[in-house]
């Protein structure tokens, strides 16, 4: 009696397992890279949880990260299958992954740039080069992994100042996201910070920033960034030529709402190769060993 | 007053940390501190609780990962107990729980993801060793009498659960249930990390700006915590522990390639991965102590022995206020309310706050950890204070407390500060990843920038920092004969 009933038990959580695991199987698991206030995040990649999942007729799911690290591990460790990262953030990730590719960015990613903010007690104003003044000011990155918020404001500065940001500056810190860099620089926290110009402008237009604090001073060359990257065993999972409906999506996408919310104008192809600079700065800089 | 060992040991540590005062980084940087703050505090009077619709999955979240991890915790640990003797489990316990649960959080994050087990096992492991250590301690001091009283050949199993168990029981029990009120704390703050805790949703709602939202996590966070003897009872134990595993959340699958990819590659120092050979290992070594380990260790030190000392202060200075042989019923309850929300907030919580709110320095963290040890250690000896019986006609005023008080519970307080001297270090190390250049700040950017082995060279310097810590705390106490319940 009591055998039976374990073996029916037994029987049972194998159906349960095999269950969860069959319907784990056909969701898409996708996350990115937590680079602004999470609510933003949150909304903008449930709205794309429920574009694709119309368009590629397999569940869709969005996991919030807390780091830029644990973006990456998950796309290692196929936790989730396709990623909104960074240029410095897809590059790792790539690299980790044989196969993985970079298949869609934002129009404005092919030459985005990053912005120089201080706060007006500095007395900073715009310029062409990084001012000398800078010197023994504190300042502030955004994430320890970030693209536009850390690599290439960091590049730039040891390139003007040709001695790494923490002797140049009286204080270096890591604010965490391009949002809170804002609210730091804005509230004197810090009187100097680097921000990604996509959220500088959004803030702005939204009459989120008050422009009698804080103002950009300075503004990078031009680089590439944020990228959708896909696993490379995507098609083994979802089936022959996922990858492909995936890239279709993103390129299709025309709804304003969805897309303004990033905001980008719209995605258009790229390759991993694109990524090439990103690395050899990432190489320079000790990121990326 | 120099020929007492207790106060030469005092003016020691408070001329070390007056010497680390010189070198610590101690600012407030933020343009409008006490606005921040003002707002913060009426996030805390003006409580929102129904804006985030996660905080209710959240709390029971947190419980769940706690009852969890503290009974998986616990049940190791009693079975490590058994054979504590053993140099190899001894040392071995004293290296798992000198690593925090947020190292051990972050290095399971890297192979197991967001699975449950991530934050049960972040938590089980290092309370497995504490328990360990604990319950050797407890045992060994129990009556050895009753066991002399068994007839001969009786078995070791038998003699073990009749005669040193019952002897043991209430302390076993009293211990694992105040381990309990640390294993929320240390769940909530596993939210920090990614994992589906009330830090999680914490973290979101402040660095926001969102002060209701939080403050209202946090009330319900103190009002979780306060009302533990009330829910917590050993009738329903059977029924939470079994209950909680299904309340830990679905997370996402674990695939179990990654572990073995941990273990074999990850944490391979990189010029043996890349093949450079044993040759390689000593410039990345030096590479790493140069640029990391030591700047990560000497601020670790020097922000702990700060802390130590402000600590100690706190302590001194919020103990009369629970204390019954200073003021009436109502400054005492005020006091307890104090010292509750002191000791209830994790210190990992506390300095996020203040950062938030100071800008950058090693202020918040001192602060943070002072508060927090502070809070404890003023509540025990408060306690203690409390029973003492003064004369009828015992002098008054600040010269009861400085003649009367401060001296008969002097010995007691400088045991439990010592005793968290370790922990302190512990938290020290760990405050890194919030951005204060310890220990925790290198193991952070280590792994922002996937580099593992480096993260795990730099996680087991913070424990041997640790274990040094311990045994140098361990042998002042005896030193001095001073004697202390374990505390968390």
């Amino acid at each position: 009696m009591a055998l039976n009933m374990i073996r029916k038990f037994a029987a049972a959580s194998v159906v349960f397992f095999a269950c969860s695991a069959a319907v784990s199987a056909e969701t898409l698991v996708f996350t990115a890279i937590p680079d602004e206030d999470e609510t933003k995040l949150v909304e903008r990649f449930r709205g794309i949880a429920d574009y694709l999942s119309e368009n590629l007729d397999v569940d869709v799911r969005y996991i919030p990260v807390k780091s830029y690290a644990a973006a990456v591990s998950a796309f290692r460790n196929n936790q989730v299958q396709l990623a909104w990262f960074g240029g410095l953030s897809g590059v790792q990730a790539r690299s980790l992954v044989p196969g993985s590719e970079a298949i869609a960015q934002g129009v404005e990613d092919q030459a985005f740039y990053s912005h120089i903010i201080a706060h007006k007690s500095t007395g900073l104003d715009e310029a062409e080069e990084l001012p000398e003044a800078l010197r023994g000011k504190t300042f502030t990155f955004g994430s320890k992994g970030s693209t536009s918020g850390r690599l290439i404001p960091e590049y730039y500065i040891r390139e003007a100042f040709n001695e790494a940001p923490e002797d140049v500056f009286s204080r270096v810190g890591f604010s965490g996201n391009h949002t809170r860099t804002l609210r730091l620089v804005e509230a004197g926290t810090y009187d100097v910070g680097a921000i990604n110009f996509s959220v500088w402008d959004k803030e702005t237009k939204d009459g989120n920033v008050d422009t009698d604090a804080v103002k950009v001073i300075w503004t990078t060359p031009s680089y590439p960034n944020y990228q959708w990257s896909i696993r490379g065993d995507a098609d083994e999972r979802f089936g022959e030529g996922f990858t492909d409906r995936v890239q279709q999506a993103l390129l299709n996408m025309k709804d304003e709402e969805l897309l303004n919310s990033f905001p980008r104008s719209g995605f258009i192809p790229v390759s991993n190769d694109a990524y090439k600079p990103i690395e050899v700065v990432g190489k320079q800089i000790g990121i990326i060993d | 007053m120099f020929s007492s060992p207790t106060v030469r040991v005092s003016f020691l540590f408070v001329a070390i940390a007056l010497v680390a005062l010189l070198f610590a980084d101690i600012a407030i940087t933020a343009a409008n501190p006490w606005k921040d703050l003002g707002r913060f505090f009426m996030g805390i009077v003006t409580p929102d609780f129904f804006s985030s619709e996660g905080v209710a999955v959240a709390l029971l979240r947190t419980v769940a990962f706690a009852f969890v991890g503290v009974a998986l915790g616990s049940l190791c640990g009693f079975v490590l107990s058994l054979v504590y003797r053993n140099p190899v489990v001894r040392t071995f316990c004293a290296f798992i729980r000198a690593i925090h649960e947020l190292f051990w959080a972050l290095i399971f994050l890297q192979f197991f993801g967001f699975h449950p087990l991530t934050g049960v096992l972040a938590i089980a492991i290092p309370y497995a060793g504490i328990f360990a250590k604990v319950y050797s301690e407890i045992f060994e001091e129990a009556d050895p009498s009753p066991g002399r009283l068994l007839p001969p050949g009786t078995g070791v199993v038998s003699a073990f659960l009749y005669t040193r168990i019952p002897d043991c029981w209430v302390q076993l029990r009293t211990y694992t249930a105040y381990r309990l009120e640390c294993g929320l704390r240390s769940s909530a703050i596993l939210g920090f990390v990614g994992l589906p805790t009330l830090g999680f949703f914490l973290e979101s709602a402040f660095s926001q700006g969102h002060y209701s939202e939080a403050g209202a996590m946090l009330i319900l966070f103190y009002v979780l915590i306060a009302t533990m003897p009330l829910w917590v009872k050993p009738k329903l134990l059977p029924v939470y522990i079994l209950g909680a595993p299904f309340f830990l959340g679905e997370g996402l699958p674990i695939v179990w390639g990654n572990v073995e990819r941990f273990f074999t590659q990850d944490i391979i120092p990189s010029p043996l991965r890349n093949g450079d050979g044993v040759g390689g290992l000593v410039p990345w070594l030096g590479d790493v102590m140069a640029n990391e380990a030591l700047p990560g260790i000497w601020n670790t030190l020097v922000l702990t022995q700060i802390a130590l000392v402000a600590t100690g202060l706190i302590a001194l200075l919020t103990f009369p206020l629970i204390s019954n042989h200073f003021g009436g019923p109502v400054r005492r309850t005020g006091g307890h309310v104090f010292l509750v929300i002191a000791r209830s907030t994790p210190e990992y919580i506390l300095a996020y706050i203040l950062l938030q709110l100071w800008g950058p320095s090693m202020l918040p963290a001192v602060i943070a950890l002072a508060l927090h040890n502070g809070g404890i250690i003023g509540h025990l000896i408060g306690r203690q204070s409390s029973a003492i019986q003064l004369r009828p006609d015992a002098i008054t005023g600040f010269n009861r407390y400085t003649y009367e008080l401060v001296p008969r519970v002097y010995r007691a307080f400088l045991a439990f500060l010592f005793y968290r001297w370790e922990i302190i270090m512990r938290e020290t190390a760990i405050l890194g990843i919030l951005g204060i250049y310890t220990l925790g700040f290198y193991v952070d950017s280590a792994i922002q920038n996937i580099q593992f082995d480096r993260a795990m060279v730099l996680i087991v310097i913070t424990a041997l920092l640790n274990i040094g810590v311990d045994i140098l705390g361990r042998f002042i106490r005896r030193k001095l004969a001073l004697q202390t319940m374990p505390t968390c």
